[in-house]
This record gives structure tokens, sequence and C-alpha cells, in this order.
């Protein structure tokens, strides 16, 4: 059972905080801006006590799962440990309570720290230069495909097409699309791999770029990559990398070295900083020399013994976010580079990999996997030797959530039928691995013994399966209050806004 | 030092389990040219040049050793030392990043395990927290703009603006876009940015006294415009004439962007009573520190009829099988992971962290408080423009009267109070924000270099965005400047000139 | 597994209904429901909706996206789509010609699309440019074939 809504606890008159006094004259707010400009009505927020408060929101945070609480193998999200040292220095007033446009000698910590972080991402990557600008991976697939497209466009040539292969996780062709591209699918090779044929027979001059991701989605490294790469260059096209998998090279290998032009990081995957239930993440884009005119705007310049701001734009995209970008994401992943060092992040990568291959080959026999031998940081495993009880990767899922782990990524790569994806990351201990493991295989049991328990699962939550189909068509968005005639709740429309004749401008 | 708990004894044991003989053997795919040697010499970190890049034989992993705990504290301490952060000076800066309160309980809250370290929330069952707390957001979010659906959030305000002017080219399929020139110029750069390669014509509309030109606006609109975006209060602090700009961009059949200041919506007209048809913000200022800025916190809101081309996560309300109440994202086709190419936009991870805190800031907060909160602001400013315009060399840049050129100080001063306090009805109207300008000979840098060695940071100098404007500043105050610091203020002020 | 023998078929599991110069409604021979009339223009035009192969493999319908009135299309041109909860599917045009109506029921009423997909979760109805494009279409058995081959 869920909890009541906080709008629900409202007691009108109850006051959650309270402010100082003004100390300065008093002023009726119609007195100095016209009255066509205010407000008639408050706005309809809740009125409780801040005990209330936190009662509420304290009760609400113990029905989510989190890394702090569960195991979390998803696939490609890297959720490792997010380590507490990294909250202390984000919240130091020095870091967080800094004005963006405060003069650059005021903020020389600040800025050095920004240039550092660069240098230590070029250093693990290999890449020349980054912009700490984007916001999340999603962003910085974006920036990297808007310099991809005025790479081309300042040779004044027109390349519209973006290669992808299949098993791309959705923001790749998402990205491109966005950026005005169209999209190629590569189709895969039997081992689970770029195929250098396919490749070839889809390589015209009218390629942008190949985006794809090393070690890819089924967790296996692209080993041709080298000549992919050449084979792109070749024809002076780009090769992107979609570096949300960087768990699995740190030490071992670097993008820049594999001929990789630019490539994004995850910061709130690969460098610990938390996904707070959905972001803020910081997605950074490191590019080669070449490609460095066309970064964001502005970078950290170190003059002498000083930082600045450098606005100036050789060929630069332009600005992808207000300000710098997410400081206070950047701030935590320095600590947690500075943390490591090199041998921690050597290690890292190690031990994550290692922890992956334990679990693949616990549970092969149940959950074959159907690529490779080894694998890197993450493996993809099928439920489909489940669909003979009618039990799918979905069901497996939930059923999961009763054993009290959270759910693999499931249903992709859309290459491997009833796909688990799995990715323990290095901070899981021996013992947790075990024992996910052992609830996997005891599903595998249950399926044969009592597949309806699975479908009905999860059973030990506070609420078994939600109605999602009820929830897309009947639209219920927002809290209303249904005693107030005032504010008469009404459902949204839900005509479709279909567009007008003509041309398609943007898609 | 790292986080990985495994012995070695118990990696051995697990790589026999594995059946390989060493690690070597688990990564034999990466070719042996790719492969970085184990043992790497040491580097400072301050040494020059870009790290590590392609010089021949210098492949390593070429990053300082780790350190300890109390060595990053202290480290990290040393950095932020080195910074003169808003509780050592006071800042009258604002220009798109608002310093407002935090409540003490935001920070307690949001700083548990549960609500920092979950996943975005597909696995419904194992999240109800934090979908009940997007669902609460939403809520808010389209009560303090007056809209009907609000989005669990995207990145920021800059790029918001971004993807409502998407949002709005798609839906009307036309591509003429107007930008007000008191948009912030983040996001009127981050939205060129985002058109890179879109057939979009964008036009910017010039303002006058420093609110846009209404008579320019009507001269551009035509039915290929797709969107007007207008800021509220725009880049100069001042107030935007958005009804009637609304009325006659829906005559031509185009949507109003309005892009806004969460905390001013507890006194000023919220977007969706002006007829907006996408609100968008920067919500940072609601319970998040301003970070040297970012991250931030993209409000996004529309009207119903849009609904189905929002971007970012929706969560909806439902029933789980035992008809009892529950969360879930919803209408997820709309997305990247299932769209794909034809998503509405790419957006995967969002503010998450930053929604909740906004929900918990709002919550304590409620209609009252924020009521107040946004007086106090305006109470705070109006003091302190009124002080600052006592000085001679001091007035306030627009009036909607035309104003005289000359440096006559014989001339009626514009923005001095008339007798009695009340504030020139002859100066735009402003919330929290105020552009101030200064006689001819007095630059704003010796100004706010006289006013850094007092330890206050003056307004923000505007000919670094608009250079025909060099004798200008933007003066934000909000409730946590003291009467004192203003008083201050003045005081020093009044000595250097 | 339904595959009415007087409808064609395309490959992506669309399925065209001549409908005859006398108005009728598009519904068919299932009848016009309570209160609807057979609206005059149908007489001529083609109604298109998806199969009960596709509505078993959508599962539920959450939500269709119809294209506008007076649209032209080309045959094999994605006019519309339908939503489940984790899916979204494009909807072809099996011919040419332009969209003359919609079916604005099954918009508010998408579950319609899975109860009743070849009667009142038809989808839209089109005037053909290329009326002899229709002999390209597959006749039932043909699609009936298809289905058991499990191709896609």
């Amino acid at each position: 059972m869920s909890d009541q809504l906080i709008f629900e606890r409202s007691v009108t008159g109850r006051r959650g905080y309270h402010l100082p006094p003004s100390e300065v004259p008093a002023r009726a707010p119609a007195d100095v801006i016209p009255r066509e400009q205010l407000r008639t009505a408050p706005p309809l927020l809740p009125e409780v006590a801040e005990f209330d408060v936190v009662r509420h929101y304290t009760r609400l945070s113990q029905l989510n799962f989190s890394v702090d609480t569960h195991f979390y193998p998803l696939g490609s999200c890297t959720m490792k440990y997010n380590p507490k040292l990294n909250e202390r220095v984000a919240a130091l007033p020095g870091f967080a309570w800094l004005h963006p446009l405060q003069p650059a000698g005021q903020v020389q910590g600040m800025l050095e720290l920004l240039y550092e972080l660069e240098q230590l991402l070029c250093a693990i990557t290999g890449m020349s230069a980054f912009t700490l600008q984007p916001a999340a991976g999603a962003a910085g697939e974006l920036t990297g495909l808007k310099i991809i497209a005025a790479y081309h466009r300042r040779k004044r040539r027109t390349r519209s097409t973006i290669l992808i292969p299949d098993s791309a996780h959705g923001t790749n062709p998402a990205s491109a699309a966005l950026s005005g591209f169209t999209v190629v699918q590569l189709v895969s090779g039997r081992d689970g791999l770029i195929d250098v044929q396919e490749l070839r027979s889809k390589l015209t001059n009218d390629v942008a770029a190949l985006m794809l991701t090393n070690p890819n989605t089924l967790g296996l490294f692209e080993r041709d990559i080298k000549a992919i790469a050449a084979l792109l260059h070749e024809r002076d096209a780009l090769v992107y990398m979609d570096g949300a998998n960087m768990n699995a090279l740190l030490g071992i290998a670097r993008p820049g070295d594999m001929g990789v032009d630019l490539l994004q990081l995850n910061l709130h995957k690969t460098f610990s900083t938390p996904h707070g239930g959905g972001g803020p993440g910081a997605g950074p884009v490191g590019v080669t020399k070449t490609l460095e005119p066309f970064l964001p705007v502005p970078r950290v310049r170190k003059r002498g013994a000083r930082y600045v701001w450098d606005e100036r734009a050789r060929a630069t995209i332009g600005r992808v976010h207000g300000f710098y970008g997410n400081c206070g994401v950047l701030v935590r992943a320095y600590a947690y580079i500075r943390t490591l060092g090199r041998e921690g992040l050597a290690r890292t990568s190690r031990i994550a990999i290692i922890n992956a291959n334990y679990l693949k080959r616990k549970l092969e026999g149940a959950f074959p996997v159907p690529f490779g031998d080894h694998c890197m940081h993450e493996f993809v495993a099928t439920a489909k030797a489940l669909n003979a009880h009618n039990i799918n990767a979905w069901d497996v899922a939930k059923r999961l959530l009763d054993y009290g782990f959270y759910a693999p990524t499931v249903f992709f790569p859309l290459i491997v039928d009833e796909a688990l994806m799995i990715e323990p990351t290095e901070t899981e201990s021996k013992e947790t691995l075990d024992q996910f493991a052992h609830a996997l295989l005891a599903i595998a049991q249950e399926a044969q013994t009592n597949p309806e328990l699975i479908r009905r699962s999860p059973q030990r939550l506070t609420v078994d399966r939600l109605d999602e189909v009820r929830a897309a068509r009947e639209p219920n968005l927002r809290w209303k209050p249904t005693e107030d005639i005032s504010r008469q709740p009404s459902t949204p429309a839900r005509q479709p806004h279909t567009p007008g004749p003509g041309r398609a401008v943007h898609r | 030092m790292d986080y990985a708990p495994n012995t070695d004894e118990q990696l051995q044991e697990m790589l026999r389990a594995i059946g390989a003989s060493s690690f070597e053997e688990l990564i034999s795919t990466v070719p042996a040219e790719l492969r970085l040697p184990a043992e790497a010499p040491a580097r400072r970190p301050s040494q020059g040049g870009a790290g590590g890049s392609a010089q021949a034989g210098q492949r390593t992993l070429d990053v300082p050793h780790g350190l300890a705990e109390a060595q990053v504290v202290e480290l990290c301490e040393r950095l932020a030392g080195r910074n003169r952060s808003l509780n050592h000076v006071t800042s009258f800066l604002g220009a798109g990043a608002y310093q407002h309160l935090i409540p003490t309980a935001v920070d307690a809250l949001a700083s548990r395990g549960e609500w920092l370290t979950p996943y975005t929330p597909y696995q419904a069952e194992a999240s109800q927290g934090t979908l009940q707390a997007i669902y609460e957001f939403q809520t808010m979010v389209c009560e303090l703009l007056q809209m009907e659906v609000a989005n669990a959030s995207l990145y920021d305000g800059a790029s918001s603006v971004a993807e409502a002017v998407l949002l709005a080219m798609r839906a009307t399929q036309r591509p003429r876009v107007l930008v007000s020139e008191a948009l912030h110029p983040h996001a009127s750069q981050t939205l060129a940015t985002y058109l890179i390669g879109a057939d979009a014509i964008v036009q910017e509309i010039p303002t006058v006294h420093g609110v846009t030109d209404l008579e320019a606006l009507s001269k551009a609109l035509g039915d290929d415009v797709a969107c007007v975006v207008l800021q509220q209060p725009n880049v100069f602090g001042c107030l935007e004439p958005m009804s009637q700009a609304g009325e006659r961009l829906h005559r031509v059949g185009g949507l109003l962007i309005a892009s806004v200041y969460p905390i001013s919506l507890g006194l000023l007209k919220p977007p969706g009573a002006y007829g907006a048809d996408i609100a968008v913000a920067e919500g940072r200022c609601l319970g998040s520190p301003v970070a040297y800025g970012g991250p931030g916190l993209g409000l996004f809101t529309t009207t119903s009829e849009l609904l189905r081309r929002i971007p970012g996560r929706l969560a909806g309300c439902t029933v789980d099988q035992r008809g009892r109440r529950g969360f879930t994202l919803t209408l997820q086709t709309r997305e990247q992971h299932i769209r794909r190419e034809r998503a509405t936009s790419n957006i995967c991870t969002n503010e998450g962290w930053l929604a909740l805190r906004a929900t918990i800031f709002l919550s304590l907060l409620g209609p009252v408080g924020m009521q107040e909160l946004a007086r106090l602001n305006v109470e705070k400013a109006h003091y302190a423009r009124e002080r600052l315009v006592e000085l001679p060399w001091v007035r306030a840049a627009f009036s909607p009267s035309p104003r005289d050129q000359s440096n006559d100080h014989d001339a009626p001063a514009r923005g001095r109070p008339e007798r009695g306090g009340a504030e020139s009805r002859d100066d735009q109207p402003f919330f929290n924000e105020f552009t101030l300008e200064y006689d001819s000979g007095i630059s704003v840098d010796t100004v706010n270099r006289a006013l850094a060695k007092a330890g206050i940071v003056g307004g923000f100098p505007l000919a670094d965005w608009f250079p025909s404007m060099p004798q200008t500043s933007l003066w934000c105050v909000t409730e946590l400047v003291s009467r004192e610091a203003v008083d201050r203020l003045v005081d020093v002020l009044r000595k250097v000139i | 597994m339904q595959v009415p023998l007087d409808l064609l078929y395309t490959k992506t599991h669309e399925w065209a209904r001549r409908l005859p110069a006398v108005p009728e409604s598009p519904a068919g021979e299932r009848g016009l429901p309570a209160g609807r009339q057979a609206q005059a223009g149908d007489g001529g035009d083609v109604a298109v909706g998806i199969t009960s192969h596709a509505q078993e493999e959508l599962r539920d319908v959450v939500f269709v996206e119809l294209p506008k009135v007076g649209r032209t299309v080309k045959q094999g041109e994605a006019v519309a789509v339908i939503e489940s909860v984790k899916a979204a599917f494009d909807i072809y045009a099996p011919i040419s010609g332009s969209i003359s109506r919609i079916n604005e029921v099954v918009a508010k009423n998408p579950q319609l699309v899975n109860q009743d997909c070849y009667g009142e979760g038809w989808l839209y109805a089109m005037t053909p440019s290329a009326p002899n494009e229709l002999d390209a279409l597959l006749p039932a058995d043909v699609y009936a074939k298809q289905i058991q081959a499990g191709a896609h």
C-alpha cells in the first residue's frame, strides 16, 4: 500500500518553515508590481509541518530499493557503491556555495579542480581534450553528434548517415535522429560483435560516423576496433564511442588508442557519482586533437599559475548547458578519481571483470549466455528456457524483487531473446554474488514447479504488479483535490495533436 | 584505495570457479597492442599539457597514485579554500543562478541513501518511493506554474528552453522561432546548439526600455511561426508583457513558451494564467545550492494537448493487481529506450535527486511560505535599489519613457524615489533583480573590484553579454541578503566614488 | 487465428477492406453499432486496420495515433502509430491514396484494437489513387500461410 500523498496530509494553517523577519521597510507587492503581473490565487501546495515532511519522506524512502540497500545488477548502468566521501566533498561550502559568475580570481580552487579533472579524464581515456558541460550520457552523445555534424560541415560536405549496431543503447539512435542524422543499423555478426563485412557494405560516402559501444552491450570487447576505425577514417568518417561501459577498460585499454575520435563518459556510472533516482549525472565528452576546436565553450585554461575561462571559439558548436555543466557532480567524480588513483582504477576494472565472469559461470547452466566465452564487466544471459513454462524475462525480474535483489536490465539488448543484462560491478562481494546466483537458480526451479508464483510476483513488496496499461490509457500524472469545487478536476484531454500538412521540419 | 571488497584470496577462488588460469585469460579478446602495461610512472597532477595522449611509448594510465580518505579531504578542502564562497562574501549576483535559503530538512532527508542511490525507477514495484515523489513533484510544479502537465525534470533551464522549442516546431510543423533578446544568453546559445542540423529559422526580437518590443514582435509574426520564447522576469530583471504577447501569437497559431523563475511564482502571475503553451524554468533555486551553476533542475510543463509530445519521464498513478494505489513510469513509448530514433527526446538520466529536493522544499514552504519568500525578495530588492539610486552616479537603467541620454545632473533623476519612499512609477517593475546604469566615466569593473576588497560581489557586468550596454550591471537581492549588508554596500560605494 | 476471407492483407499485418460503392460502415458486415449511420463518401474507399496476429503480438493497445484527414500517402508509407505499454509500432498504408476518414472512436478507446480488430477497431479509410495496387496485396490464405511460417 502506498503511503498517503503529501497533499493528503495537508492541514490548513500548518507551516513547515518559518522565514526570518524582513528588516527592511514593508512593501505591498501591488505597490511596486502592476496587478496584472501578480498571482491571484496561491499555488495548491501542501500545508504541513516540518515533522510531517520528515516522516513522510523518510517513510517514502523506505519503499525504495537503492544501491545502499540492495544489489543492483543492471547491465550498462554500473551501479557501484557511491562513496560517502564524495558527498562530503561536494557539500563543502567552498564548492556548493559558489556563484558561476563570480570573477575567476574568486574561484581559482574550482577552476583548478575542473582543469585537473579534464586532465585526469584525458589520461584515463587517451583522448586529447574534454568538455565537462554535458549533463548526462545522452547529453554527451548529443554533443558528440553536433561535433560530428560541425566537422563535416566545415569540410563543406553533407554527410547525413550514422551507422549504429543493433545492440546499441536506445539513446544512440535517439541522439542521432535529434541531431538531424539518418540512422542505418548494422546487423551484429554471429559472434555478437560488429560484422566488418556488414560495415563495409553499409559504409558509403554519406556516412558521417559510426557510433559504437566498447565493450558492447553484450559485454564483449570489439577486438576489430582498430581495423573498424581505419575503415571509417579512410572515408574521413568519424568513430564515436559510447563510453557507458568504461568500467571494463580502466587501466586495461584506452579508447584514444583504438582510433576513437570522440566518446562520452558517464560519471554517474564508471565514476561512482550517485544515480539519485534518475540523475543528476554528467556526460563529459572527450575528443582527439583534430576535434578540439569544436568543443563547447567556455573551457578552462591554465595561464601560468592562474586558471581562466576561455570563451573564445574557433569552431565551437556553442553551448549545451547553462553555465559550466553539473559542477556538483564533477566535484564528486574528481574526489573519486583522486581516491582511487592509478592502482585503484586498474583494480576496479579488473575486479569488475572477474566478478562478472564468476557470476556468469554460476548462472550459465540455467541461463545460457549466447555470446562470448568470457565476458568483460557484464554479460547478457537468456531466460528463453523458461518460456517452456510460460515464464519470460520480465517475470524473472519481478520474482527477483521478492528475493531482495533489484532486477537486471531485461529485454535489452534486442539481439538476445528474453535478455537479462547483468553487471555486478567491482564493489559487490563474492557473498552477494553467490546469493544472487542462488536466487536466480531458485527461480529457474520455481519455473518448473510453481510458475504461477513467478507470474504473480512480486508479492513481498508494498505493491504487486502495477497496471501499466491503465496508466498509459488513462494518464493520471498529478494529484487533484476532489472536494474543492473551485478546482474541479478534469481528465486531461487526450486528443493527439496531429501535425498539419506540409513537410516535416524536424524529426 | 578502492571500494572493491573481494580479497586477493577470494579473487583467486573465483578465477578457479570460472576455470581461468589468470585474469589475463578473461581479457584475451583485447588485442595485445591496445593493452596498457601493468606498471606506470607516477605523475603529479599539476604538470601542464593534455594528459597521457598519443605520444609514442607513453601509453600508461598516467594518473597520480590513490589517496587515503584524510588526504582526499585535505586536498579538497585546500581547493575549496581557494574559492570565495557565499558564506564568506555577500553576493549580489543573479543572472540565471539564484542562491536561496535551503531548509535543513531538505539536506537531512535527501541525503538518505534510499533517495540518493537508487536507479531510475524502471522496476516500479521496487521504486514506489521515488515514483510517488516524482508524482508529488509533478503535481507541485503544475501548481506553481499553473500548467496542466509536468514531467519528472530535464537537465536545466537552458536545455528545457531548447526542448520546448523542438516540441513547438514538431507540434506545429513550422520552422520559424522568435526569441526575445531578453532571454538568458545561455538558453539562447543552448537552443542554437540543439538546432544545429534542424531546418529552423531563429529570429531575435529586440527590447525597448528593457522589455521585449511588442510592436517588433507583432511585425515578426506570421503563420510560419512555431513559437515565441519569452523569459519572465527577463534577463534584465524586468517584467515582460506576457499576456499581450501570448494573445497576438495565438492569433497566428503559434505557441507561447515562457521561461520563468520559480521563486518569483509565489507572487508573480504564473505562466498558465497568461496562456503559455509550454512553461519551463531553472528549478535549482527550489532547495538546491547554486554549486557554481550545476547540476540544475529543468522544469518542463505543457498544456494537456501537448502531453503526447512531452520529452522526459512521466510518473503516473495507477493500481496494482489488488487495487492498491501505486505509481509507475508511463507513456514511455515516447522515450528513447523504446522509440529509439523516433523518441520525443534522447533524455535518459535527468535531475531526479534535485526534483526530490524541490518537492521537499515546496512541502516545507507551502503556499504561505512561498508567498512570504517572494515578498521578502521583493522588499529587499526594492530597498536595495532605492538606496543604490541615492548615489548620484547611479540610476535605474530602464524606464518606459524616453531616456535622457545626457549626463545632466540638473535633469530630473530617473529612478530616484519620490519623497516618502515610494518607487518612481517611471521605472520598469521588477521582482528581485534590477539593472543599474552608472554615469559615464565610472566603470562597472572598477566598482566591482573595490567591492570585492570589501568582501562584496557586485552586480554582474551586463556588457559581458550585451556589449552595447557598457555602463550597466545586473543586481539580485534575495532573502539571504540582510539589510545591514545592503547598507554596508551603499556605504562602501559612497566611499569608492 | 482469425484471418477473414473477405479482406486483403499486407506483409506488415495490416488488413484492407474495399468499401462498396453503396455507403457502408468501415466496420463492415459485422454491423453498424447502435446509433452509427453509414456515411456518404465511403464508396470506393478502402478501410485499413491491423490483423488479429498483430494485435496479439502488441498486447494491450494503449494509444493510437491516426493520420490527418486529407493527407496524401504512398503505398508502404508509415501513416499511423499504435502503442502498447512497452512498444510503438508503425502502421503502413497498404496502397497509395489520400486519407478520407479516421476512426475517432478507436482513438478514444484504443482497446478496441484488441477487442475487435477487424470491426470496431478499424483505423482509417483512404481513397485510392492507384486502385490496381490492391492486386498486389495478399489474399487471406497466403497471409495465413505467412503467419504460420513465422515470417514477420
